[in-house]
């Protein structure tokens, strides 16, 4: 009896934090706000989660772009089809590499950040004082940190894949000896720009509004107290991040899947 | 709130994007926006097209003419015809002319090579919708491994 009673509170408490999450982004997509005073807000929170996580998405698109020039030079140059590098560098950064790896950076950078951040606020009653001054915490902390991941982490991944091919470029043709010609050429011949490029933003945009969702809910239903936010700040890294991982998977089926 | 640094940061976030994106568009992907897009359509019937897909290339001379249209079957004798895309630049082709399928490096795509014919006064030049007459097919290695074997065989 006990143990049936465990699962049915489990359950009902698994479903209302769906609830409360799918209140939380209705709130923060659907509220009407004063674009004048909303741009400002937003204005801030785009430095906050985009301009400051330039550093970190723009050093590990530059090295991941190296060492995947690297790895596949070795493997390649034993069929002479080195000339392939530049499609093999270009495509997995396009298709994968950039979306995710922004995506798991992004979650780790900015999303523990934003946990962080809501859940002091709300330990500090802070989200109470403004409910209080009748200013909607929804429309005012939750909505523009909402929009401003979603229109950064994209512009992020573009970033992250111009600099990885950079960075293929530097170790396959000004070090490997790849020419430079074909490098690019060849790259240029397989690489769609609606099949590769958009559909790549398309991934990013997705994983942007699930990271950006996960950490604001969990900041937002943190239990306020200190261990109640560290535990909130875990949950928010390895839950976007298994997000991220399981819909990449679901995204690639359908986008290049047939 | 607001801060000018902050601004003019954010400013400079977007800016990259879009020189990020404007890179990706023109340095990485292919131009696919190839001229007006002003083509005409021939037409050229194989015994056998190998590995042609559509959007291969029709090449002339290395000089690439034209894309593959669309692959179908005539539905009576069931050989397949390809449809060709030329660009309306290069519309003076005799019908003279021949058309292979053939393979860029050994294991290479492949693309479909067009031969110009020789003119004079009885040649008629190829236009829209016109069939390319003198078509060689694709190689495919088993066929010529198979062959290999029956004259060898033959030999003895």
């Amino acid at each position: 009896m006990n143990s049936l009673q465990a699962i049915g509170r489990n359950t009902i408490e698994r479903l209302s934090a769906v609830g409360r999450a799918s209140i939380l982004i209705f709130g923060a997509i659907f509220g009407r706000f004063n674009l004048f005073k909303a741009f400002p807000l937003f204005v801030k929170q785009v430095y906050v989660v985009g301009v400051l996580s330039l550093v970190i998405i723009i050093v590990s698109g530059l090295f991941i772009g190296m060492v995947l020039a690297l790895q596949g030079y070795t493997v390649l140059i034993d069929y002479g089809a080195e000339d392939s590098l530049g499609p093999m560098v270009a495509l997995a950064l396009l298709r994968e590499l950039g979306p995710v790896v922004t995506a798991l950076l992004f979650a780790g950078r900015a999303g523990s950040a934003l946990t962080a951040e809501i859940g002091l606020m709300k330990a500090t009653e802070q989200l109470t004082s403004l409910e209080m001054m009748a200013v909607d915490p929804i429309k005012r902390i939750v909505a523009p940190r909402f929009w401003a991941g979603v229109f950064s982490m994209p512009v992020l991944a573009l970033m992250f894949s111009s600099v990885g091919i950079i960075g293929g470029h530097l170790v396959g043709v000004e070090w490997l000896g790849v020419d430079h010609g074909s490098f690019w050429s060849i790259m240029q011949a397989s690489v769609d720009f609606q099949d590769d490029v958009l559909n790549g933003v398309i991934k990013s945009v997705v994983f942007a509004v699930v990271v950006t969702w996960i950490a604001l809910f969990r900041g937002y239903d943190a239990v306020p107290t200190s261990e109640g936010i560290s535990q909130a700040t875990t949950k928010t890294v390895v839950q976007a991040s298994l997000a991220v991982l399981g819909l990449d998977f679901v995204l690639t089926a359908i986008m290049f899947g047939s | 709130m607001t801060s000018k640094k902050v601004e003019v940061l954010v400013g400079f976030f977007v800016a990259l994007g879009i020189a990020a994106l404007i890179f990706l568009a023109l340095n990485v992907a292919s131009q696919s926006v190839s001229g007006s897009g002003q083509t005409y359509e021939l037409k050229a019937k194989f015994s056998n097209i190998g590995g042609l897909k559509v959007r291969s290339a029709v090449k002339v001379g290395g000089v690439v003419v034209g894309r593959v249209e669309s692959i179908e079957l005539d539905p009576v004798d069931y050989a397949p015809i390809a449809t060709l895309a030329i660009d309306s630049k290069y519309d003076n082709f005799p019908d003279t002319s021949s058309i292979a399928i053939l393979t860029s490096g050994l294991l290479g795509e492949q693309y479909l090579g067009l031969e110009p014919g020789f003119i004079d006064e009885t040649v008629a030049i190829l236009k829209h919708g016109d069939y390319i007459e003198d078509t060689k097919s694709a190689l495919v290695l088993e066929e010529l491994i198979g062959q290999f074997l029956f004259n060898q065989g033959s030999d003895n």
